[in-house]
């Protein structure tokens, strides 16, 4: 059919193909597809499929390397979300998703609507959801422009899914200058499934129609995902507009109303309209099924009239679902949504004709030659190269960097880790998130991993995302081994089997030789660690671009991990519970000292190698402790991690500020360390357990040759964490680390409470 | 005993609290859908815990319209038990089953932790199972919990026994406000003149599982069972 311009359609030129974020030799890719000049219609649909973040470009080549399948898998990478199977005919749907770009100029709408767009790719499988987390990334707490994101941010996410009532159960949230002008905001939920309601979004079938549901489309949004697509500059707080105002109120309807669509039978593919709106739901959707489809626009329920093709193709509205239903079962359809007071519109159909066609009436605006549209859509290779600042920080020695004065009581280095809003509890963040809401939530934020049981079986899962970005930007691919291995090994403390990933990649722009350097060492590394422990890559997000003019993002591939607790008698938790218990280290204590947070917050320096990672010790590691978890000889299991042995002992004596202990340490066997490192090193491979029986945990540890050591006693009323170090003794008031660690948050955001913060967000730039 | 369930647009709390009945309590229970007129022989009536419309206008204002909202309070004056959770007492207060109303909290913030509350009433039909000011643990999760009313009413209230739970200190959380949300005369919940309307904004359903922490709210279900069967 001929495809005609508009009237009043602007003229193809080069200033607007560039305008579109097309490259010279995409636009030719574009023309040789048609055989002709694009109509205005059909470069806005390119350029939103054709965007970093519909498309993948830079990084579909390098996702292709990892690991996807398990005999658990039901679904890899290419759907809304991966599903794996839990056994007794029950499956869990997962994603992960970023929304740092618009965090970034609208903190608390951009939060929220991550959180609604990634509940819709999961119950779009069929799947209910069961669990919300997320994954974020400021500057430093001292700016007041970062206390607004941070804010903003927890109160997006907080009233949207609070509002729908799926409960925020884990996550984690980082502080670091690195992150001052770009907030990463990743928000990853999980659903539960029957095997056998998995949905796909796939069209099928000649003549079924296409229906439009739930909330009509605005003017938006349009081009958020190509804004996504580019750095943030000081321009980027006029692209405002660009981000999606979110309604969790219809999400819950829409989330009812697209399960009881699903079970009915009437449909065959539903799919979220979400970055690229319309355009990408429909073309991805005929893509997946091989077919052609035809949208009338004029069909397209809008909020307001004499809305362009343009405008309805690319409109970002939120609460809005794109569904194939069965021919004849338009009115079932219909009837379900009115029940939930939603509207359903049939803008078009399924066709024969290898096409992607758009009408407006009886004018054909858009045409493409079927999934060319999708697949045509070139990838790069660029170049990558390590950068040379890198290369010489890595270089440094850390144990060169002198000790302040203050450090001759490393009760004062502990205190000031303690107080770092990195390490500190996050509880001022999660009290504002149902974690309690639906019922299941075994263990919630605070701890290694949160667990939510499987209602009607013994079962339950372990959630964790994870990610520390500095020793990914110091050794990218060392970094992004230790964040699958450290999610892995938080699954395990908590009794889970760690089973698959979902991943979000967080780079800055992948032109820059560094950049994409960073990102293929990443994903080597992921692949690396993702096969040595068995948790293949189900799916996930890739946000690039995250810089301004200052630099990038610390490369940031959070990894989101889903493990199966086979019984709820596995259930563990990080804090010490019992007196008189053994305290035991599993694995081994190092002189490294690079890329810690020691060094960071004490000494401001980011240096040194990031702790060396055994993959195949990591991998035995998290056998030993689920064999002597399954044996009932652990009660309690924390991972060390950021600030190190110290920082773990002390947590578990007080992270459960209802139930503090004590406990009494002796670290002389590591004497010949240096001190600080034993403290405060990040050596990676390392767990506290307590139990009643040392005798059978040591003989799981040796039974799967990982290190193990009784390092002391849980003492139930001591009030102190004291810690022997050959003749150094050490004694810490539980109470004095509590109040450091609980109240770090709660005092800066007080202090700053003044409604300065909020004047002055409103004027700051990016 | 039947409960009836009721399941607004927004209503979240609604499968809790039809989990705790089945599950916990053992008692039977049916949802009610908000455009319904018809109860369907339920003896107990839980308006539940979510967002129903969206919150929007003001939480409660727009479900207390709803169709089903007449046949409850016929049910309510009828003497017949009306258990209001969270969002539910927010619609109880609006449809003036229950006086008084909920503003924002004191702290502007939505605020989910466990609470500690003490029983102040434990001779009304939903806390015969519990002692005089037995301090009990239950999760809070809400953004629009601080109770208000009028002096008068308050000293109404309290003169006739109508305040049924009130946040308490807890000596393990000194540290800490113990009232979450700034509820005049720390009153966390209410009954209505004939004691058969109780409206909280505490979560007794999310509490009777000890899998999940202190099953404290398991007892007030267990008394309304022991109530309304004898």
């Amino acid at each position: 059919m001929t495809v005609v311009a508009r009237p009043g359609d602007p003229l193809i030129t080069p200033a607007l193909v560039a305008e579109h974020g097309l490259t010279a030799n995409e636009y030719d890719r574009l023309l040789a597809m048609l055989g002709r000049t694009p109509t205005f219609t059909e470069l806005g649909i390119v350029s939103a499929l054709w965007s970093e973040h519909c498309s993948y470009k830079h990084s579909r080549p390098l996702l292709k390397t990892l690991p996807t399948t398990a005999p658990y898998v039901l679904q890899g990478p290419g759907e809304n979300a991966g599903v794996i199977s839990i056994g007794d005919g029950l499956a869990v749907a997962f994603k992960i998703e970023s929304h740092n770009h618009p965090s970034a100029v609208e903190p608390y709408q951009g939060a929220a609507t991550g959180v609604g767009g990634i509940l819709r790719d999961v119950f779009t499988m069929g799947a209910r959801p069961i669990a919300l987390l997320n994954s974020l990334r400021f500057g430093s707490l001292d700016s007041s422009r970062v206390r607004y994101l941070f804010a903003g941010v927890v109160k997006g996410i907080g009233d949207y899914g609070n509002c729908v009532g799926i409960p925020t159960v884990a996550g984690e949230v980082v502080f670091d200058p690195a992150y001052e002008g770009n907030p990463i905001v990743n928000a990853m939920c999980v659903g539960l499934l029957e095997e056998s309601e998995l949905m796909r979004a796939v069209a099928e079938g000649v003549g079924n129609p296409i229906i439009a549901v739930g909330a009509r489309t605005g003017r938006d949004g349009i081009h958020g995902a190509s804004f996504a697509s580019e750095d943030l500059s000081a321009a980027s707080e006029a692209k405002r507009p660009r981000v999606q105002v979110g309604d969790p109120f219809t999400e819950k309807l829409l989330l009812e109303a697209s399960l009881e669509l699903i079970h009915s039978g009437h449909i065959v593919a539903i799919q979220d309209m979400g970055a690229a709106g319309l355009t990408s739901s429909s073309a991805e959707m005929a893509a997946r099924g091989d077919v052609g489809v035809v949208i009338d626009t004029l069909l397209v329920p809008a909020r307001e009239a004499g809305m362009t093709p343009y405008e309805l193709l690319l409109s970002e509205s939120q609460e809005r679902m794109l569904v194939v239903a069965k021919k004849g079962h338009e009115d079932d359809v219909r009837f379900i949504l009115e029940k939930w007071d939603l509207t359903a519109a049939v803008i078009g159909e399924v066709i024969a004709e290898p096409v992607y066609r758009v009408v407006e009436g009886d004018r054909v605006v858009a045409e493409f030659p079927g999934i060319r549209l999708v697949t045509d859509c070139p990838t790069y290779e660029p170049e990558a190269r390590e950068s040379a600042d890198v290369i010489s920080r890595r270089a440094r020695d850390p144990h060169r960097v002198p000790e302040r004065p203050e450090e001759a009581d490393p009760l004062w280095t502990l205190e000031r880790l303690l107080l770092s809003p990195t390490i500190a509890s996050k509880r001022w963040v999660y009290q504002q998130y149902d974690h309690t809401v639906r019922t299941n939530t075994v263990i919630g934020p605070g701890g290694d991993a949160a667990v939510v049981r499987i209602r009607g079986t013994d079962k339950a899962i372990a959630l964790k995302t994870d990610c520390n970005g500095r020793y990914v930007f110091l050794d990218p691919r060392v970094g992004a081994q230790i964040a699958v291995a450290e999610a892995a090994r938080n699954v395990a403390c908590a009794g889970g089997t760690p089973m698959a990933i979902t991943n979000n990649l967080n780079f800055g722009n992948p032109k820059k030789p560094e950049v994409y350097f960073q990102l293929r060492e990443a994903v080597a590394g992921m692949r690396e660690a993702c096969e040595m422990l068995g948790t293949p890559v189900t799916g996930g997000n890739v946000s690039l671009y995250n810089e301004n003019p200052t630099g990038a993002v610390y490369p940031t591939p959070v990894i989101g991990m889903v493990g199966l607790i086979d019984s709820l008698s596995h259930v563990t938790r990080s804090a010490f519970a019992t007196d008189g218990d053994a305290i035991m280290l599993l694995g081994n204590n190092t002189d490294e000292l690079g890329g810690s947070e020691y060094l960071q917050r004490i000494h401001g320096e980011v240096i040194g190698p990031p702790p060396r990672v055994d993959l195949a010790g990591e991998k035995a590691l998290i056998a030993a402790l689920l064999d002597a978890i399954r044996a009932g000889t652990i009660r309690s299991a924390h991972d060390v991690a950021d600030g190190g042995l110290a920082v773990a002992l002390a947590e578990c004596v007080m992270m459960d500020r209802a139930h503090q202990m004590g406990a009494q340490v002796d670290l002389s066997a590591w004497a010949s360390l240096p001190l600080r490192a034993l403290l405060f090193g990040e050596a990676q491979g390392r767990v506290v357990v307590t139990t009643p029986d040392p005798a059978a945990v040591t003989l799981a540890a040796e039974r799967h040759r990982v290190p193990c050591a009784v390092i002391g006693t849980v003492r139930a009323s001591s009030g102190a964490l004291d810690l022997k170090v050959g003749t150094r003794q050490i004694r810490a008031s539980v109470r004095q680390l509590a109040d450091a660690y609980h109240e770090a948050i709660p005092r800066i955001m007080q202090r700053s409470a003044s409604a300065q913060d909020v004047a002055l967000a409103s004027d700051a730039v990016v | 005993m039947k409960f009836g369930i009721v399941t607004f647009p927004g209503s979240n709390c609604d499968y809790d609290a039809y989990r705790a009945v089945v599950e916990a309590l053992g008692e039977s229970a049916t949802y009610l859908w908000h455009k319904d007129h018809d109860l369907q022989g339920a003896d107990v009536i839980v308006l539940p815990g979510g967002f129903s419309y969206g919150d929007y206008l003001r939480a409660g204002a727009i479900a207390r319209f709803s169709p089903i909202m007449r046949e409850i309070v016929r049910h309510a004056e009828r003497g017949a038990p009306v258990l209001c959770i969270c969002n539910g007492f927010q619609i109880a207060c609006e449809a003036t089953l229950l006086p008084g109303a909920l503003q924002r909290n004191a702290s502007l913030k939505f605020v989910c932790a466990p609470i500690t509350l003490r029983v102040e009433n434990a001779d009304t039909i939903f806390t015969s199972q519990y002692n005089a000011r037995q301090s009990i643990t239950l999760p809070i999760a809400h953004g629009d919990g601080r109770y208000i009313a009028d002096d008068e009413t308050l000293d109404r209230l309290e003169g006739e026994g109508r305040v049924v739970f009130r946040y308490a200190p807890d000596q393990l959380q000194a540290a800490e406000a113990y009232n979450p949300n700034g509820s005049m005369r720390d009153i966390a919940g209410i009954v209505n003149p004939h004691g058969n309307v109780l409206g909280m904004m505490p979560h007794p359903e999310r509490a009777v599982d000890p899998l999940l922490g202190p099953a404290d709210g398991l007892a007030l279900f267990e008394s309304i069972l022991q109530r309304v069967a004898a």
